[in-house]
């Protein structure tokens, strides 16, 4: 049984590492902020939970493994809100999606 | 294992560091030294520091993050290019990162339990707290007890920088325009999803600081990161609001009576042990058990603490965000 | 590995200078601001590196702890407290920067000088 969570919390983790990979190589390879800003937003997401569960997982049943689900539930608390936040920012600022923009404007 | 990792932080903040020098953007500077602050907080927790690594998290990473914003809205965001190329700051600076460097392998090695700096007082401090104060967290007894009287000197440079910025940036007052109650402009009112959240967000924010304010002897905490993180909180219901709500929940004389109040609480103390017949903050004659006192002598005085650093810090960014353009 | 023993000490001098040249190579008034606290940085790394015991935890008594070893807890008082005054410090180090930008104009060096030189 502890050989099962052990090797269920590793796969946890390993999984929501490459999650996290995935959104840092998104970040830097997407043409766009908006497109960016989706790619990133898979590390807050998908990322912060896997990690966190194969935490809670190697914690067992204690005190810590309900601070990490408090962590847990405010990340994905404010994470997307900080993402609607930027995003409307850049609306207002005037910077526009990839495919509503001219031939005649150069990236920004 | 934890070497490599620590090692690997290291790169990234030097990586980063080298970025906010040389961005012209200062914007982008100030987001990158967060993200630097945030670095040096884990990089201090891997090295066993956990009242530190929450200070710097709560302070460089929140309060100063928003206090730069604060002075760039009032003042330019990009960095003109100099136009003169000098050559004479690269020098100096090389040479002198070339002497540091040397001077650093005399140096111990990292960890080193036969280092000269963990003779003399700190076995001591770590020998005695049990007898003396019994609480868990040394750094805690060594801040509020055994060292109190620099903590209190600090808690006084807290109050002159508030003070300092008072008298630079001025009140904070705000005009009052007539039909701002049904404004829906002002602050972040128009974006919903901001404002929901950050309005659920902002009790449980509060309730973490009081946590930490409170369970500073057992843990991790104490006054100072309790101050920071209340203050936040009090920042985000201003970034939310606007400016003169925030002001209305929380005016700027109460701030000010909050900042002159934690320091008097906490020289009061100290007199309070001369007026019971002990030393000037001597806890040990606030109650008929010394060790029970101490506690309670600690209590009193992280209270004052997380008093006076909320009281300035939120003083601070009133002053900065009620400034007119 | 050797270099283990001493990296951290290394990173120390090189995020050291890196602040110095930006306050000393940057006319930018904010820019100097952001050098200095880069370099309050790097000497907190310096005195956290020097308290670190190895196979030692943070200096927290615990319960179900046998070790007997902690890392120093002296340098973490001290650097706590470093780290609130240094706020303190960048608070109204911008507060001036704000005045003197509303006094002059601009936050550029070079410029300052100029226009008090006339």
């Amino acid at each position: 049984m502890d050989l099962f969570i052990d090797v269920l919390s590793w796969t946890l983790l390993t999984l929501g590492g490459l999650a996290v990979l995935v959104g840092g190589i998104g970040a830097l390879r997407m043409p766009d902020l908006y497109t960016r800003m989706h790619a990133a937003s898979v590390t807050d997401s998908l990322g912060a939970i896997l990690v966190i569960a194969g935490i809670m997982l190697q914690a067992g049943l204690s005190l810590a493994t309900i601070k990490l689900a408090a962590i847990l539930l405010f990340l994905l608390l404010t994470s997307p809100t900080s993402s609607n936040a930027l995003a409307s920012a850049a609306l207002l600022a005037g910077t526009k999606p990839l495919s509503e923009r001219s031939d005649a404007e150069g990236e920004s | 294992m934890t070497e490599i990792f620590g090692t690997f932080l290291l790169s990234l903040l030097v990586i980063t560091a080298v970025a906010i020098v040389r961005t012209k953007n200062l914007f982008v500077a100030v987001m990158l030294m967060s993200i630097a602050s945030l670095l040096i907080a884990a990089v201090f927790f891997l090295l066993d520091a956990a009242d530190v690594a929450l200070t710097e998290a709560a302070v460089g990473a929140g309060i100063s993050t928003v206090l730069f914003l604060g002075a760039l809205a009032l003042t330019f965001e990009r960095e003109r290019p100099s136009a003169t190329k000098r050559a004479l700051p690269v020098i100096v600076t090389v040479i002198a990162a070339l002497v540091v460097i040397y001077a650093t392998f005399d140096k111990p090695r990292l960890g080193d339990p036969e280092a000269p700096v963990h003779r003399h007082v700190a076995p001591w401090y770590l020998e005695k707290t049990p007898e003396y104060v019994d609480i868990p967290n040394v750094v805690t007894a060594v801040l509020g007890t055994f060292r109190g009287y620099d903590t209190l000197g600090e808690v006084f440079v807290v109050f002159t920088a508030g003070i300092g910025v008072l008298f630079l940036l001025g009140y904070g007052r705000v005009t009052r325009s007539a039909d701002e109650e049904t404004e829906i402009n002002v602050g972040l009112r128009h974006h919903l999803i901001p404002r929901t959240v950050g309005r659920l967000l902002i009790p449980f924010i509060l309730l973490f600081g009081l946590y930490v304010q409170f369970h500073g002897e057992y843990g991790p905490g104490g006054g100072f990161q309790a101050g920071a993180i209340i203050a936040a909180s009090m920042i985000l219901y201003a970034l939310l609001e606007g400016e003169r709500h925030a002001l209305d929940v929380l005016p700027q004389r109460l701030l000010l009576g909050l900042m002159a109040g934690g320091a008097i609480l906490y020289t009061g103390v100290g007199i309070l042990g001369m007026l019971l017949g002990g030393n000037f903050l001597d806890y040990s004659v606030l109650s008929d058990n010394p060790v029970a006192g101490q506690q309670l002598g600690i209590i009193l005085i992280e209270a004052g603490v997380g008093i006076t650093v909320t009281g300035t810090l939120l003083a601070i960014f009133h002053a900065f965000a009620a400034r007119e353009r | 590995m050797a270099v283990f023993e001493l990296f951290n000490y290394w990173v120390f001098a090189i995020l050291l200078m890196i602040g110095f040249y930006a306050v000393i190579a940057k006319p930018n008034l904010i820019k100097k601001l952001i050098g200095l606290s880069l370099f309050q940085s790097a000497v907190f790394l310096l005195y956290i590196s020097m308290g670190r015991v190895e196979g030692g935890t943070a200096p927290i008594f615990s319960d179900n702890a046998e070790t007997a070893l902690f890392s120093n807890p002296l340098p973490q008082v001290l650097i706590l407290t470093a780290i609130v005054v240094g706020i303190s410090t960048l608070a109204l180090g911008l507060g001036i920067v704000v005045r003197i930008r509303e006094e002059y104009g601009s936050i550029e060096e070079n410029e300052i000088a100029e226009i008090d030189r006339r």
